[in-house]
């Protein structure tokens, strides 16, 4: 990917996205006064709340954890030209198929091994999930990205009933929750980070994994040539309705896979706080990595202080928590008006090679 | 409710009660959305309108209620909520014709700034209490209350069933609805003739949004009738759903909306006769039967017939 013939792409890839992310932080910075706050004031408590010590930032690696998860289940299909966006729903999916097999595995087995189920049911479930939605992709042409949406109140709905019902401890009174898993069998902290859960190393293993495999393996290149002329990839004889299952299942697996990190490191039980919008932003924190799974990465973690920053901002400036929203949102619109950038800009452009007249003349 | 008095006769009235009440909003935006298609671009942020438009509608009908009255001020609140509908479908209609730049993404994008924007600015405005739309007595010949109750129609909802067969009939008998429909079926004829694709698509879309955040005010003003972050729970979302199940056709619009309030009700229906279980599964209806929808009536091999040619294709 960095190699020298293509360094100017590189440098445009990573510049217009920063540009993108600079210049919101000025419109958010208008959209502030226009408030009657002082941006600079909210620029700060963000940056100390988000990176300003070791603790905060600790905070911040523990919210981008999700993040890195989710925002692959928009990421990898969206390397075959699907646009997914049902990661709440994946997350939600997994952390009720995590929360039953960590209650059912009660004493049974040691806290590795649950964990490990937890995870492969998280896994599964999430994978289930969008699968479902590539399958009616493919089968039945449903428009993807409407129907992983749906399948996200779905899900919800689902969680509600399930804790509601079914999976109800009885002496949660105000909030109904399922019973809690052991605190033996959830996810530990990171020896080095004592505020962090594994949940992080969990996120950027999964990362790496995606970027290899999409980057540096047939499968990831069989998939990447059917995102870009899906027609040609039919003619060629590439499956592309495997693929896009494919696909699909490891991108709720992802998802899937934040739910069991929520449910096994933080809320160690199922209720409707699972549902914090991770997946939502995930989809903000693809597309601002272009669908890169290393960049998505660190986007996650930029992307966990914004939010670590939410409660901060209305508590010192008395701003509404829905504030770290309108920056997500003035984000996602110029990151997209961003795309309309490329190829516009003449220092990120090959200069074109001096050709000999006659050859010139041939060829034109 | 109605339900308690009637015993399991309340379950139908209820349903019926919901339909009537709650169908509005679904028929607002599905209209909006039903405009917007057809000049070939797709607005999925319409959720992000109906929230902007409810919070602006509550808030307006709140502050200006001591000026002009509260039998006027709800419909300056109307007003407002059209406006700023207009406003953010103005941001998607220009993003989402920039090269490059898909209109889906730059939907769910709105979503999140509409949203966000809306319980910003909103906070103020959870508590007080603004006056609410008028409605008429439909169901005034009867003596039972709960008949009186479950056909009280709102003035806002019979504006919506008069804008159904009005936009049917600018689709199909004006010169503007003409350009609306060559723009969304094949831009290049629509160039030829000497139409502004952008133009078009731009008053299209900004008219969408504008109808999509009445919506928004019949939800804040009447029903449910107060402004809270919860207010709109994905009804903005089913626009694209209820319009491809609608076939591009605003009166199809009107009874897709209709089906659609009445799924909404059951789940509360049945809680009103004291059938819990499954409250949440029911609550999930609209949004199972938008799924249902769409399986049954996609195919992978065909463009669904009525689908305006150009929708879902880059410029």
């Amino acid at each position: 990917m960095f190699t020298v013939g293509n360094w100017r792409k590189t440098l445009e890839a990573i510049c217009i996205p920063i540009a993108a992310l600079l210049f919101s932080l000025v419109l958010f910075g208008v959209f502030c006064f226009a408030a009657g706050a002082n941006p600079f004031e909210v620029y700060g408590a963000i940056y100390q709340a988000a990176f300003g010590s070791w603790s905060s930032f600790q905070n911040s690696l523990i919210r981008a954890a999700p993040l890195m998860l989710t925002s692959l289940c928009t990421a990898l299909p969206a390397r075959l030209g699907l646009v997914i966006i049902g990661n709440e729903g994946a997350l939600v999916i997994g952390g009720i198929a995590a929360t039953i097999v960590g209650l059912s595995a009660i004493n049974q087995a040691p806290a590795t091994i649950t964990q490990a189920l937890m995870a492969i049911a998280g896994m599964f479930g999430g994978g289930i999930w969008i699968g479902i939605v590539g399958a009616l992709r493919h089968y039945r042409g449903v428009n993807e990205t409407i129907s992983s949406l749906l399948m996200n109140y779905i899900a919800i709905a689902l969680l509600n009933h399930l804790v509601g019902g079914p999976m109800r401890d009885p002496s949660s009174l105000n909030k109904p929750s399922s019973y809690a898993i052991p605190d033996l069998d959830r996810l530990g902290t990171i020896p080095f980070l004592p505020r962090v859960h594994y949940g992080l190393i969990y996120g950027i293993i999964a990362c790496v994994i995606a970027y290899f495999l999409i980057q540096r393996t047939t499968f990831g290149f069989a998939a990447r040539t059917a995102g870009g002329n899906i027609k040609a990839a039919r003619i060629a004889g590439l499956p592309v309705g495997q693929l896009t299952l494919a696909i699909c299942f490891l991108a709720g697996s992802c998802a899937g896979l934040a739910g069991m990190v929520e449910i096994a490191a933080v809320h160690g039980r199922a209720n409707e706080s699972l549902n914090a919008n991770y997946g939502y932003s995930g989809i903000l924190v693809a597309f601002v990595a272009r669908n890169n799974p290393i960049a998505a990465g660190l986007i996650a973690i930029l992307f966990g202080g914004i939010l670590a920053s939410g409660s901060i901002l209305q508590r010192r400036l008395d701003l509404p928590d829905a504030t770290v929203y309108v920056l997500q949102g003035l984000v996602f619109l110029v990151v997209l008006y961003s795309e309309s950038l490329y190829g516009r800009f003449k220092i990120f452009k090959e200069p074109e090679p001096k050709m000999p007249v006659s050859s010139a003349v041939q060829g034109g | 409710m109605a339900t308690e008095a009637l015993g399991w006769w309340g379950v139908p009235l209820a349903i019926v009660a919901g339909t009537l009440r709650g169908s509005a909003p679904f028929l607002f935006v599905s209209l909006g959305e039903c405009l917007t298609e057809k000049s070939g671009k797709i607005n999925l942020g319409l959720e992000g309108n109906l929230l902007m438009g409810a919070m602006s509608a509550y808030a307006v009908a709140y502050l200006a209620q001591g000026t002009v009255g509260s039998a006027v001020s709800p419909w300056l609140g109307v007003l407002a909520a059209g406006l700023a509908g207009m406003l953010l479908a103005f941001i998607h209609a220009w993003l989402s014709q920039q090269p490059k730049v898909n209109d889906v993404a730059v939907g769910i994008a709105m979503i999140i700034f509409g949203s966000g924007l809306a319980f910003f600015l909103g906070k103020p405005f959870i508590q007080p209490s603004a006056p609410a739309l008028p409605s008429i007595g439909l169901g005034d010949w009867s003596s039972i209350p709960q008949i009186q109750q479950t056909f009280r129609i709102n003035l806002l909802f019979v504006l919506g069933i008069a804008i159904a067969p009005l936009m049917n009939w600018f689709f199909k008998a004006t010169r503007w609805g003409l350009f609306v429909r060559a723009v969304g079926d094949n831009p290049e004829a629509a160039l030829a003739m000497g139409i502004s694709i952008k133009k078009v698509r731009m008053l299209c879309i900004m008219a969408g949004g504008f109808l999509a955040g009445i919506g928004g005010a019949y939800l804040s003003l009447y029903y449910p009738g107060s402004w809270s972050e919860r207010i709109s729970s994905g009804q903005g979302l089913m626009a694209v759903a209820l319009v491809i199940f609608a076939r591009w056709n605003p009166i199809q619009c009107l009874w897709a909306s209709m089906l659609f309030g009445g799924a909404q009700s059951i789940g509360p229906a049945l809680q009103g006769v004291g059938i819990d279980t499954g409250y949440y599964l029911f609550n999930a209806a609209p949004y199972v039967l938008t799924l249902l929808i769409m399986i049954l009536t996609c195919s992978p091999k065909r463009t669904i017939s009525g689908a305006p040619g150009a929708l879902g294709t880059l410029n």
